[in-house]
């Protein structure tokens, strides 16, 4: 859904495409292209997991957006870690499955994601900084914003007791309550699919294994041989598809369901942040509350105005903060949604032509004649 | 649908409807009850309904790997003899290795055994031919040649403690008139067993027959069964154990020659047998370092035959590779079989997050489709584990039996060589008793002479006898490699149908889950 309305945005969110990713040394370079609105004029950039960054960066550090801190900002994945050793694994561990899939296909597509989910976002959208990043020829090269507020890492350890904090709204608490439980149950059920997807992989390598030791089998020197040379070859093939089977199916299950389960669970988490800076800001306003009460006359009138300044920013926080949650709740459900039906209808596909290439070995091997 | 059903395979519906019957579980019925499979600790008769009883048939052979914590057992039982089928009733009969033997010829040499199948007896169905869990078979159309199938099952543990040992009930279902009876069974404990082999060892052996080695002993797996841990690792044991048995038995009596030995016959008909003693030899390492010390030995006395044609040198070495690349693949398909467990392992864990996933979301429609995605992947998981039976008990069990056969046929090389060996040193000795002869004659001392001629003409004889040995055995071991070869040609063409079979049903079990999911991931909103 477009909404540019006021916007500087002059592309339209859905075809948003990355469409090639090229791999230098640690580097990855990805090229976009996007529409222009309303006409088939397309334009295509290429960036690097910095310009991502700094266009993330913008976008959470913007000054003049009020209730900024009440906004669901959508996930930017972390960053890749290409590395000429080959040691998948490594990122396997990092990024789940954004890191699987040939050429960083999976992560591609979240990326993707990203972009889509940003230039769909009403307030988001009207960045500059986002046009520049989708239109502008030039990378935006290392301009290096001053780290947001919203840097991960300045959420320390100090701060985590916050998260406790009881809020002033029930709405707001059990918000909360259902976040954090969410959250957690993606992640593991996520965590979990990237096993089973993994164990499918190294069955798939087992079967290939299977097959390549049954082809050196094979031996013609005698005919009674022969007839035993033909079975291993018959059991070779059938392995063989059996490989791909799994193959497939884990495939499938990267780009449809892993996909989306990351998705998801990255989504949460980022209603997490939000929540929490919202309730970081009710700790401050608690705080100016009771220093107002506790001040002494001469400075009241000072407190007032620090005390009147942060309700009114939690106000507007908490006002933006509900849109914004009503918002995500309408739209998860719908991607999460298309995600199952696209896994479930690429396995039932996949399933089907395994299920005739099974028939037809059966076939084969019923008619191998019995010597 | 429960996901909760049972953990047993498919039973095997009614043949009358087999084709119809897919193998879905989505019928609305409850496939899985019916017809009863005892899970862990037999893998014995089905209690189907009463007109298809089979003993014959394979048997839950991989039931006894499945986890039974998922809920009560269809069949309660613990208890190894419950499926109460008798076994002498007219039953279908179904075995592995249906042998036919044409009883005209004589047995030792020249025993062309024919390998068409067998007919059913008069029963009209087609016993349980699809639906068995993992070793199905199908019989094929038949001959009219006699039959003889056979069967083991109903594992029960006698005695108590350390002296405890399994018996195993032993079936047969035969038309040969040199039994006693058409069906017959008998209970025999594992050095029963042992002790026919060794019995048939002792005798065929030297005459270049492969005897089919007994399947291996294994301490470990005893102590635990003994120990009387009722546990599934035990049932697994106690499962692949039968199983060996019964493909070992099969082998012996599909053998055209060892068929017609009084002791395979005793063995099956006799009701007591006396305790087999001097088994320790045999357990399956032992018999293996039994035939490679054989085997060495001989490569140290370098025996260089002269060959009248290369067939035997070059077969023996055909063998010894072969040998090594079975190993190879038995360890792979190993590596797979505990893989895939690794995969059920993973895809519960992962149906048990969604089944949580489903009960915390808001939203019904989705909350619904991600409890129905726990159950399909339940049932995913059902599956994975089946399958990993069937790669287990079609193929590493196949592969393993093969290992240990084509020992068994390298030392009927050897036992050739051995009697070549004889016979060139008959000759020597002969030829050392003329040189005496000459001696004597030379030397003239007359009385010396009667027995040094004497000692020539035994020792003629021994060389023609000996002579005659050779050949003999040269023609037998070529002919028994011969049969082995289509032997194992068909074994393995047969497990492969087996197991395609069974990986088909799996998948078309896969799509219909998946099917049956779609609507229910399109209902979301």
């Amino acid at each position: 859904m477009d909404s540019n309305e006021g916007s500087s945005l002059n592309l339209s969110a859905s075809s948003i495409r990355i469409t090639d990713v090229t791999q230098d040394g640690d580097t990855l370079t990805f090229a976009i292209t996007s529409q222009k609105l309303g006409s088939s004029d397309g334009v295509c950039v290429f960036r690097t997991f910095e310009d991502f960054d700094w266009l993330h960066q913008n976008l959470c550090g913007q000054e003049d957006v009020p209730g900024l801190q009440g906004i669901i900002f959508p996930p930017l994945p972390a960053k890749p870690t290409p590395s000429q050793t080959h040691a998948q694994s490594k990122a396997v561990k990092q990024l789940g499955f954004l890191a699987m899939g040939n050429n960083w296909k999976i992560y591609c597509q979240a990326l993707e994601l990203y972009l889509q989910q940003v230039a769909a976002h009403t307030t988001l959208n009207k960045n500059k900084a986002l046009d520049n990043f989708l239109t502008n020829a030039e990378s935006p090269g290392k301009q290096r914003m001053r780290k947001g507020i919203f840097n991960r890492l300045s959420q320390a350890v100090e701060e985590m007791r916050k998260e406790n904090h009881r809020d002033v709204d029930e709405f707001f608490q059990n918000k909360r309550d259902r976040n954090a439980n969410l959250t957690a149950l993606y992640k593991g059920t996520t965590e979990r699919f990237l096993e089973v997807v993994l164990a499918k992989q190294r069955l798939a390598v087992d079967c290939g294994h299977f097959s390549t030791s049954l082809y050196l089998c094979v031996s013609q020197d005698d005919p009674a041989a022969v007839a035993f040379s033909k079975i291993c070859l018959k059991l070779s093939e059938i392995f063989e598809t059996v490989k791909n089977n799994f193959e497939i199916v884990a495939d499938n299950d990267l780009s449809t369901l892993g996909l989306g389960l990351d998705l998801e669970t990255r989504y949460q988490e980022a209603e997490k942040e939000m929540l929490f800076r919202r309730t970081c800001r009710l700790v401050e306003l608690e705080s100016a509350s009771r220093s107002t009460e506790k001040a002494k006359p001469n400075r009241r009138a000072a407190m007032e105005e620090v005390k009147k300044a942060a309700e009114k920013e939690f106000d507007l926080v908490s006002s933006v903060a509900k849109e914004e949650i009503q918002r995500f709740h309408g739209s998860r459900v719908g991607v999460l949604r298309s995600f199952l039906i696209g896994w479930c209808e690429k396995q039932l596909s996949t399933a089907k032509q395994s299920s005739a290439l099974f028939s037809q070995h059966l076939e084969a091997c019923r008619e191998l004649s019995e010597d | 649908m429960a996901a909760g059903s049972g953990r047993n395979p498919p039973p095997f519906p009614d043949s009358e409807d087999q084709d119809a019957r897919d193998g879905d579980s989505d019928d609305g019925e409850d496939i899985f009850t019916g017809n009863n499979k005892p899970i862990l600790t037999t893998s014995a008769l089905k209690q189907s309904t009463p007109d298809e009883r089979e003993l014959f048939s394979e048997e839950g052979s991989c039931t006894a790997v499945q986890s039974s914590d998922k809920g009560p057992l269809d069949l309660k039982q613990s208890d190894p003899k419950a499926n109460g089928v008798d076994s002498d009733e007219e039953q279908d009969l179904f075995s592995e290795a249906t042998v036919e033997l044409s009883l005209d010829s004589d047995s030792r040499e020249g025993n062309q055994v024919t390998r068409s199948c067998f007919s059913e007896p008069s029963m009209a169905r087609l016993p349980n031919t699809t639906r068995k869990s993992m070793e199905e078979m199908k019989e094929e159309e038949s001959g009219d040649k006699f039959e003889l199938n056979i069967a083991v099952t109903n594992p029960e543990k006698m005695g108590d403690g350390m002296n405890a040992y399994m018996t195993y009930k032993v079936s047969t279902q035969t038309s040969l008139p040199m039994f006693r009876s058409r069906t017959f069974s008998v209970r025999r404990r594992f050095s029963d067993f042992l002790g026919l082999y060794e019995k048939l060892s002792a005798k065929h052996t030297l005459h270049g027959y492969i005897v089919p080695p007994p399947p291996e002993k294994s301490v470990v797996g005893m102590t635990k069964v003994k120990v009387g841990k009722e546990d599934l690792s035990s049932a697994a044991f106690v499962e692949r154990r039968r199983a060996a048995l019964e493909r070992y038995l099969q082998r012996v009596v599909s053998h055209p020659s060892l068929i017609q030995d009084p002791n395979v016959r005793e063995f099956l008909e006799k009701d007591e047998l006396p305790r087999a003693v001097n088994t320790q030899a045999l357990s399956g390492s032992g018999f293996l370092k039994m035939i490679n010390k054989a085997s060495d030995a001989v490569n140290k006395m370098s025996i260089k035959m002269n060959e009248a044609d290369n067939w035997f040198e070059n077969k023996l070495q055909e063998v010894e590779n072969e040998e090594q690349q079975l190993r190879k693949l038995h360890a792979v398909v190993d590596s797979l079989v505990n893989h895939r467990k690794e995969l059920c392992g993973s895809t519960a864990f992962f149906a048990k997050s969604v089944a949580m996933l489903g009960s915390s979301e808001d939203n019904t429609a989705l909350s619904r489709a991600l409890s129905q995605l726990a159950e399909v992947e339940d049932k995913m998981e059902q599956l994975h584990q089946e399958q990993a039976c069937s790669d287990f008990f079609i193929f590493a069990e196949l592969l393993a039996d093969y290992v240990r056969l084509l020992g068994a046929v390298r030392n009927c090389f050897e036992q050739r060589m051995k009697t070549w060996q004889k016979w060139q040193d008959a000759q020597i000795t002969l030829q050392r008793k003329r040189e005496t002869e000459a001696k004597l004659l030379w030397a003239s001392k007359p009385d010396k002479l009667q027995q040094a001629k004497d000692e020539i003409s035994e020792w003629e004889a021994k060389v023609t006898q000996y002579e005659r040995e050779f050949e003999r055995i040269s023609v037998t071991v070529r002919k028994e490699v011969h049969r082995f070869e289509k032997e194992k040609a068909r074994d393995f063409k047969q497990s492969i149908i087996k197991y395609l079979e069974c990986l088909l049903r799996s998948q078309q079990r896969v799509v219909k889950c998946w099917e049956a999911f779609l609507p229910e991931a399109k209902a979301i909103s």
